[in-house]
């Protein structure tokens, strides 16, 4: 992985001292709380229900072992002994003191992490595929560019106060793990019909109140124009952005009110005026960086029969739980942070100090946070699986729930954030409750469920196979359910909301008739979504609204 | 008299501000106007042997001037407030495409937070309300030492980056 040199080193310390000055000033009263709001923000901090929220930066969901045992050291010292890893690859603690901010972010400092624009109106983590470097069908390995994107937008200073928030992410797969299209820019590495290596660049997508996918603006981006491109996208959102109404403030707004082949024109104008002082990637550079990424040092091993004679509860997490690796001999490992136990993607410090040790062991010390709030072990050999099994379920990180229904994702919701309507958390609970017969779940098969406590959308709800939306209702907490969305790829696609919403206690019978007449309409081995989409959501809102002796 | 901060090359000072805005005094030798005004009276204005300004609120185009940044000695750009970004790429296109090579300065609700910023963007003059401690402002050019990306950099900061970059 990256490895910061000197002058990464000197600027995530300014940085911190920078934010201490400005904590300073503010705890003093010499710096407005408006103003503090917007400088803190670009730091990841926000004030939420009960305390401050800080979102620690993890560059593209990459990780090293001691990184995070600073998490678990941040979570045992500075929190309640837990963390929180989001949609988009990052931490957040949700009870720091805001006097000790700046102790945190100079604790990250020393292990090479910050919490740059986390948050706020400018341009956030660069996000991956978190099986980049060791799926089959990669192209090319992604992370490189996501470190000279991240570089590029670290401190830029002519966008960092843009008229909303801003999302990269890069996908170097067939697969689009990184659900590019519904970023704010998505890049897609491809080779053109001459072999070259470039991206595709999509613009516009996002989720939030109106949520959009993304449009091709360039089918073809050579690497040394990658950032002069991206410069004249964010000059002319920079400029064009509406600035009067905080939702209509992305960029989707600019592209979808202009249409793509307007607004291509006005970054075309941009980029040609500019293209003799754009910043562009050097060869020189480009190795320097690439050199990062090289595989670890991996075996000469055979692929081997891993389940053989071992019990049902390793099998099916060897089969839910771990993906093929393009090295023979090894496996990628999710660990799952889908417990019953735990709200989605927490964990506690002495889990994160127990996975690091695992990491060190297991898997070349290296670490991935997941989109889906897991974590992985990109590089396992297989004979080490059964005891890394049993070592994960002694921690409860096994669940063998990868991919299925219980695999959610979900926004802390009311229990936690100041914008949420609802509840995500009870939903959970009560969800992982009726649905806890494993046999069921897989013969659902994957299914992706993203919950939302608001139509902010943190939770993704529009791009879930099933999406649940908390909404209020004169004081209530309701819920309204969509069908048919998905996050990824050219599949990619808005979810339709079912109809009227509803009570928190009713969403396990809900999704229970839904997969009632799933099972009853599917056809061969297709997918929940498959059949939504093949028979539209007609068949599904029937049974969701049936009566309950009807559908009992 | 107004005090401002100014960049010469490495230079940093605090100065009196010798430029008027035309709403104040319009007779001044060196007078700054809005952009309604240069583009109703430009052309007496450019007869009247001053020196001349122009001040650019956040939605005005810098298209509106490009043409006309060789009759300019200064422009200046407004903010309205820290969420305010469009003076950031206003400037980068005065500086670079349109290679304006006057004063560029920063008006309205200037804070000492992003001042490193708008001297990165091109910026060399910096008007603060009068509550603001300039002295105090002026160390906020030192914030960063290292930048990633290559700046307009007329404002002489010193910054180590990737050379290939």
């Amino acid at each position: 992985m990256y490895k910061y040199d000197q002058i990464d080193k000197q600027l995530v310390s300014e940085r911190v001292a920078q934010f201490r000055d400005q904590t300073q000033r503010f705890l003093n009263g010499e710096l407005h709380e408006d103003d503090f709001r917007a400088l803190r923000l670009r730091n990841g901090l926000y004030i939420q229900r009960y305390a401050p929220m800080l979102r620690v930066s993890i560059p593209y969901g990459l990780l090293s072992s001691d990184q995070l045992r600073a998490f678990a050291r941040i979570a045992r010292e500075y929190d309640k002994g837990f963390g929180h890893f989001t949609t988009r690859q990052n931490i957040q603690y949700n009870w720091p003191e805001l006097a000790k901010v700046p102790d945190i972010l100079e604790l990250l400092a020393s292990v090479e992490m910050h919490a740059i624009q986390t948050s706020g109106n400018c341009i956030r983590n660069v996000t991956s595929d978190h099986l980049a470097g060791v799926a089959k069908d990669e192209i090319e390995d992604p992370r490189p560019w996501c470190e000279l994107v991240r570089q590029w937008a670290t401190v830029h200073p002519e966008f960092a106060f843009l008229p909303r928030k801003f999302k990269i992410a890069i996908t170097g797969a067939v697969a689009d793990r990184a659900a590019v299209r519904v970023h704010d820019i998505g890049l897609i590495l491809k080779h053109n019909d001459a072999g070259v290596l470039g991206f595709e660049v999509l613009v516009g997508g996002g989720l939030g109140r109106a949520p959009m996918i993304g449009q091709t603006i360039y089918d073809f981006v050579t690497p040394q124009d990658l950032l002069g491109c991206l410069e004249a996208i964010l000059r002319v959102y920079n400029l064009e952005g509406r600035r009067d109404n905080i939702h209509k403030a992305r960029i989707k707004f600019v592209v979808k009110s202009n249409g793509i082949d307007k607004f291509r024109e006005m970054v075309d104008a941009e980029w040609v005026a500019s293209k003799h002082y754009a910043p562009s990637l050097s060869d020189a550079e480009i190795a320097r960086v690439k050199a990062f990424f090289t595989a670890p040092a991996y075996e000469a091993l055979k692929d081997i029969d891993v389940v053989s004679g071992k019990g049902n509860d390793f099998r099916r997490w060897y089969q839910q739980n771990t993906r093929a690796h393009k090295v023979d001999g090894y496996r990628a490992v999710f660990l799952s942070l889908k417990s019953v136990k735990r709200p989605p993607g927490d964990i506690t410090d002495s889990q994160l100090d127990s996975v690091a040790d695992l990491a060190d062991k297991y898997s070349f010390g290296e670490i991935r946070a997941t989109h889906d709030q897991n974590l992985l072990f990109a590089d396992v050999r297989q004979q080490d699986l059964f005891e890394l099994w049993q070592k994960l379920s002694a921690l409860d990180l096994a669940t063998a729930n990868i991919g299925t229904l219980t695999d959610m994702i979900a926004c802390p919701g009311l229990d936690l954030c100041s914008l949420a309507n609802a509840r995500t958390y009870t939903v959970v609970d009560l969800i992982n409750a009726k649905f806890e017969d494993l046999d069921y779940l897989y013969d659902l098969g994957e299914i992706q469920l993203k919950m939302s406590g608001c139509m902010n959308a943190c939770g993704h709800h529009h791009v879930g196979h099933i999406g649940i939306l908390g909404v209020d209702k004169h004081g209530e907490e309701w819920y309204q359910v969509t069908i048919g969305g998905a996050p990824n790829g050219k599949e990619a696609d808005l979810g339709e909301v079912i109809g009227r919403s509803f009570k928190q206690e009713e969403i396990p019978d809900v999704l229970e008739r839904l997969f009632r007449v799933y099972l009853e309409l599917r056809e061969g081995d297709e997918r929940f979504v498959d059949t939504v989409r093949r028979t539209g959501i007609a068949p599904f809102k029937a049974g969701a609204y049936a009566q309950a002796d009807q559908a009992a | 008299m107004r005090k401002l901060i100014k960049l010469h090359n490495s230079e940093r000072s605090i100065i009196n501000d010798s430029w008027h805005y035309a709403e104040d005094n319009a007779s001044a030798g060196s007078v700054i106007v809005s952009l309604t005004q240069w583009q109703s009276e430009r052309d007496a204005l450019i007869a009247s042997g001053k020196k001349l300004g122009v001040k650019l609120a956040p939605a005005d185009k810098v298209d509106s001037i490009a043409a006309d940044v060789s009759k300019l000695s200064l422009i200046a750009l407004e903010f309205g407030g820290l969420g305010e970004g469009r003076g950031y790429s206003q400037a980068h296109i005065l500086r670079r495409r349109c290679a304006f090579t006057g004063e560029l300065r920063a008006v309205g609700k200037v804070q000492r937070d992003q001042l490193f910023y708008m001297a990165r963007c091109g910026f060399d003059a910096f008007e603060l309300p009068e509550s603001a401690d300039l002295n105090v402002a002026l160390t906020a050019f030192d914030d960063y030492t290292v930048a990633y990306q290559p700046g307009v950099d007329v404002s002489g900061l010193q910054l180590q980056r990737r050379a290939t970059n």
